[in-house]
């Protein structure tokens, strides 16, 4: 007795053949009108912006005139801010990934942990601004500092690089640690050594692309008070500053269409930014990357 | 009585004290009992094991063979909720006592594990590492570890000449050896193995068997296999475990030919397991 009659197979060939190409016509679609409207935003912002770049753009401050408006302050601003957000955001990050995979026991108060830091990355960035106001703007009395702003940022960014490190580091093979531990090793030397090296390429990948999030972000900086024309540069961490999103947002909400223009100008100037620092994390995947 | 019951008799008279006097106990265990949860799998343990031997450990899949082995150097401590109860002494120390570290312990007692699991890093700060986290940083006195280690493990010649190349680059069998070479880079006291050949095919099995054979001059060696085979020609005692007991332990040659148990015999001659 078989269970497989030939003929009912070959019978329904045609039908199952059907559906396979349709599926395969359905997704393609959907890959191409994402594809589709990328290129037109891409097209739409360069062909607009293209024409204002210069580098009398990136070194002018910002002005009511459209023709003279610059993105200085808020280039070096972005800059200022990252430079706060990057080693609070991964050192607090890469913390407590390797607590929660190395230290802790697993049980229900980790799971909980967990389970928050999971649904802290949904949370929408203008509550982190809220937060920042709150804690760092007013208690702290940081005011709209870069640092206050850097450190409502890395709050934002940081259950992102958690959860990334944590799976870098998860994807350690035991055996390492277990033949690092066979040898008379302490936990600190097996992280130093063992885990952190084969897991940096997939913490850095995961922090970096934290990190142009942070860089893009608008809401937290508007809720925390951040001036959007300024002209001057921070000269400290206690001093305020603009960033990219900010003068962007600006240009573009106002009246004159010249502004358009500038408005477009800054974003590719925000896009080459970000490119540059995706293209450092897959500079950096491809170097440190280990087959096991 | 003739002179041949009496030449007889001088020469074990003879033998008996030479032999306590270089067999020393490395190990005792004492009413070891050990729970995974509520899964009690190893069961009133009590087994002596002497030094410059090779010990095999044999027995049917679950039967606590390795569970054994890890308990030696405290590595199944890192599974979560395992418990202990009874003694395990390693040169006449228990090594469950609060102020016995198990990193102290561990750079006596060495381990090679069932797959080869060099670190993704170049041979030489493979065999570096221990040195190394033990203290030493002197570049040449690492060279001289490294080539010794090598040599002892009998992998000097095939990879001299590609120290800095990545261990993940060579042969499984070459990386199980450069996990012993590894292992003995520590100056162990003992080695422990957890079927070190079961990944490997039969000349690189071939090439570990003999190696261990040479090793055991140095050091005391206590191998864990599925291999009855591997255990009547490499080692001198074995201990049979069944259920997380012993059922016998006594000189290889004696457990293959005349086993005092039933339960060994069916085991050894292939009835189950």
């Amino acid at each position: 007795m078989r269970y497989i009659e030939q003929e009912k197979v070959v019978r329904r060939m045609n039908g199952r053949m059907i559906v396979n190409r349709i599926f395969q016509g359905l997704f393609m679609f959907a890959t191409a009108l994402a594809l589709l409207a990328l290129v037109i935003l891409l097209y739409r912002i360069v062909s607009q912006g293209a024409g204002h770049l210069s580098l009398d753009f990136l070194i002018n401050f910002a002005s009511r005139f459209p023709a003279e408006a610059g993105i200085k302050a808020a280039l070096v601003g972005s800059i200022w801010l990252m430079a706060v957000v990057a080693p609070t955001s991964m050192i607090l990050g890469v913390g407590s990934a390797v607590y929660l995979e190395e230290y802790a026991k697993k049980g229900r108060i980790t799971s909980f942990i967990q389970m928050n830091i999971a649904n802290l990355a949904g949370v929408p960035s203008v509550v982190f601004g809220l937060l920042g106001l709150t804690i760092f703007v007013r208690t702290l009395a940081l005011g709209n500092s870069v640092l206050a702003a850097g450190f409502t940022m890395s709050l934002l960014i940081l259950p992102v690089i958690i959860v990334a490190a944590q799976e870098a580091i998860r994807s350690v093979p035991g055996e390492l640690r277990d033949a690092s531990y066979a040898m008379g090793a302490t936990r600190w030397q097996t992280i130093v050594r063992i885990i952190l090296p084969a897991a940096i390429a997939g913490i850095l990948t995961g922090s970096i692309l934290a990190l142009s999030r942070a860089i893009g972000e608008t809401a937290p900086l508007i809720v925390i008070g951040i001036p959007v024309i300024i002209q001057f540069l921070p000269a400290g961490v206690m001093d305020t500053f603009t960033a990219l999103p900010m003068q962007i947002y600006d240009w573009s909400s106002r009246p004159q269409a010249e502004f358009q223009t500038v408005a477009a100008a800054g974003i590719i100037v925000l896009m080459v930014v970000l490119l540059f620092m995706n293209s450092v994390a897959v500079f950096i995947r491809n170097k440190f990357d280990k087959s096991y | 009585m003739n002179t041949a019951t009496i030449k007889t008799k001088i020469n074990v008279a003879k033998s008996i004290p030479t032999e306590q006097a270089v067999k020393e106990s490395v190990y005792s265990t004492r009413q070891l009992n050990l729970w995974y949860g509520n899964n009690h799998a190893l069961k009133n343990i009590d087994l002596e094991i002497e030094e410059n031997e090779v010990t095999a450990i044999i027995g049917p899949s679950g039967c606590g063979k390795s569970t054994y082995l890890k308990t030696l150097n405290r590595m199944v401590e890192l599974v979560p909720s395992v418990k202990t109860s009874g003694e395990i002494h390693y040169r006449g120390r228990n090594i469950f006592d609060a102020n016995y570290g198990v990193e102290e312990l561990r750079t006596r007692v060495g381990m090679v594990f069932q797959k080869p699991n060099p670190f993704p890093k170049s041979i030489y700060d493979n065999i570096a590492y221990g040195p190394r986290i033990h203290g030493i940083k002197n570049r040449k006195i690492l060279d001289e570890i490294v080539e010794k280690s090598l040599r002892g493990a009998a992998i000097w010649d095939e990879v001299k000449d590609r120290l800095n190349e990545n261990a993940y680059g060579i042969s499984g069998g070459q990386q199980q050896r450069i996990c012993i070479a590894r292992t003995l880079a520590i100056e162990p006291d003992v080695i422990l193995m957890d079927e070190p050949t079961s990944a490997l095919d039969p000349i690189s099995t071939l090439k570990i068997e003999e190696l261990v054979q040479e090793l055991k001059e140095q050091y005391s060696i206590i191998i864990v296999t599925h291999n009855m085979q591997q255990a009547a020609r490499i080692s001198d005692k074995t201990a049979f475990f069944l259920n997380g007991e012993v059922i016998e332990y006594d000189r290889t040659d004696t457990i293959f030919s005349n086993p005092a148990d039933k339960r060994t015999e069916d085991y050894i001659s292939g009835r189950f397991g």
